[in-house]
């Protein structure tokens, strides 16, 4: 059945739309519930090995482990060095690296 | 005629108003989509890093020791192991064994990490999803590594991490504590840094300024750090964040800008035909909302939705070539996915609210403007 106004048409969309969102936040909430084994056997890993960082990015050694990274680490290659690590640019150095 | 009925008339015409002019407001919706893709995108991205990094590393060391020379991460001796060991406070100190290994044939990086751990026998390897992807091995494999006199030794893969603890094992590979120094020639009594436990968690920080003090070659990292590493590593003012929002924000100040000054000549004299046909102000006025609220209520809903589905169901595939960077080993990640009311709010407020007050404004001053002036325009 074709909706008789244009305006219904658009509340049906919108309705859609608010459907898709809370399908969304079930989705996100039953997967959040579930995750819990999985999240449980990395912060296992992490307790076993005493990891500190994500594997998010492994071209330079500052970005692999932030954490672990002193104000020294981008320019190492060399004194005049600049940092050109592609992700070198996307992550900032952690909270305690900052001047305060 | 109730009010409802009123505005659902305005309504219709505003939708055939926009139909009269598909083209442009069909880019006009594509390009206010695709912005609140890319916000909708990095926030969600951002947040899931954010909140899985808090739950995994609550088991993370409570301080780590570096070593420090000349700028550079130094090996650490025995003897500082054990001048850890006497600070008041201080429950068991380790030292860590861990390096990189640049692989030539895959140009891949990896980080080893040695263990204690009885699975991993000398001349036997456990090693994560990405190592095992980039270099076809599985278990019982053999996987050749160069060491530090040009030699190559040989290790047998024991095992393969899950592909579900990937995020943080992607790129490792563990192995026998004695393995791993033959292989980078590092000498006994010397670990990569230290860590260790406190008995008092509240005086972490008192003991981290005893170490400070007691040996000023090093630089003491506490477990707090590290979580909140990652609740500002992806801050705003970051290079991908900020070029981002920079981007998504220029273009919707653009978008503003024309809407705001440019009503077409069109729009003007459809308004001054309606004034002319007896709308009152206030209805071209709501005419003008309701288009607005149309395209960035249909913008924002499939933006939202999209984002989603690009962060936690397509593992934020887009954002794979800008994270990857040089690097040649990704992990193959299932974020948990996590949205927030308020996150959607505050979207919401960034991109529905600016457009469609940017859509009413100049239809207040031509709405204003006597219609025989306007359709002799």
């Amino acid at each position: 059945m074709t909706p008789a106004r244009k305006s219904d048409a658009f509340g049906l969309l919108v309705l859609a739309g608010l459907v898709g969102l809370a399908i969304a936040f079930t989705h996100a909430e039953v997967r959040e519930r579930l995750s819990g084994p999985g999240l449980r056997e990395k912060a296992a890993l992490v307790e076993r090995l005493e990891l500190t960082d994500l594997a998010l990015f492994t071209d330079a050694r500052y970005a692999r482990h932030p954490s672990m990274a002193d104000r020294h680490t981008p320019f190492q290659d060399g004194p005049l060095s600049m940092e050109h690590f592609p992700s070198g640019s996307l992550v900032l150095p952690p909270p305690h690296l900052r001047p305060r | 005629m109730s009010l409802v009925e009123r505005h659902r008339n305005i309504l219709d015409f505003a939708i055939s108003s926009l139909a009269r002019r598909w083209k442009k407001n069909l880019a006009l919706l594509a390009v206010y989509t695709f912005t609140v893709f890319v916000l909708a995108s990095v926030i969600f991205f951002t947040e899931a890093v954010k909140r899985e990094a808090r739950a995994v590393f609550q088991g993370a060391p409570e301080v780590v020791v570096q070593r420090l020379m000349a700028g550079r991460h130094d090996l650490v001796p025995q003897a500082y192991v054990e001048g850890l060991s006497r600070i008041t406070g201080v429950r068991e100190v380790r030292g860590r064994l861990w390096g990189y290994y640049y692989e030539p044939s895959t140009g891949a990086n990896y980080t080893l990490v040695a263990s204690g751990d009885p699975s991993v026998q000398p001349g036997t390897v456990a090693v994560g999803r990405g190592v095992a992807r980039t270099l076809l091995a599985e278990k019982g494999d053999l996987l050749p590594l160069k060491g530090a006199r040009g030699e190559y030794v040989s290790f047998e893969v024991a095992r393969v991490f899950s592909s579900e603890s990937e995020l943080v094992s992607a790129d490792l590979i563990e192995m026998h504590p004695e393995d791993l120094r033959g292989l980078f020639g590092m000498p006994e009594g010397f670990y990569t840094d230290i860590t260790l436990k406190v008995r008092n968690p509240k005086e972490v920080t008192v003991v981290a300024d005893k170490i400070r003090r007691l040996f000023p070659d090093t630089r003491p990292i506490l477990r707090d750090e590290i979580l909140r590493t990652y609740d500002s590593v992806f801050d705003w003012r970051s290079g991908l964040l900020l070029v981002i929002f920079a981007g998504a924000v220029t273009a919707f100040i653009i978008f503003a800008w024309d809407k705001a000054t440019s009503l077409s000549l069109e729009e003007r004299r459809e308004m001054g035909v309606l004034k002319a046909v007896g709308w009152e102000t206030s209805e071209v006025i709501a005419m003008k909302s309701w288009e607005g609220i149309v395209i960035s209520l249909a913008a924002f809903l499939a933006g939202v939705l999209a984002a989603y589905l690009h962060v936690f169901v397509s593992s934020a595939a887009l954002f794979e070539p800008v994270l990857k960077g040089w690097a040649v080993l990704y992990p193959r990640y299932d974020l948990v996915p996590h949205i927030d009311p308020y996150q959607i709010l505050a979207l919401f407020f960034l991109t529905v609210v600016p457009y469609t007050v940017a859509t009413v404004v100049p239809s207040w001053n031509a709405a204003t403007v006597d219609p025989d002036l306007i359709m002799r325009q």
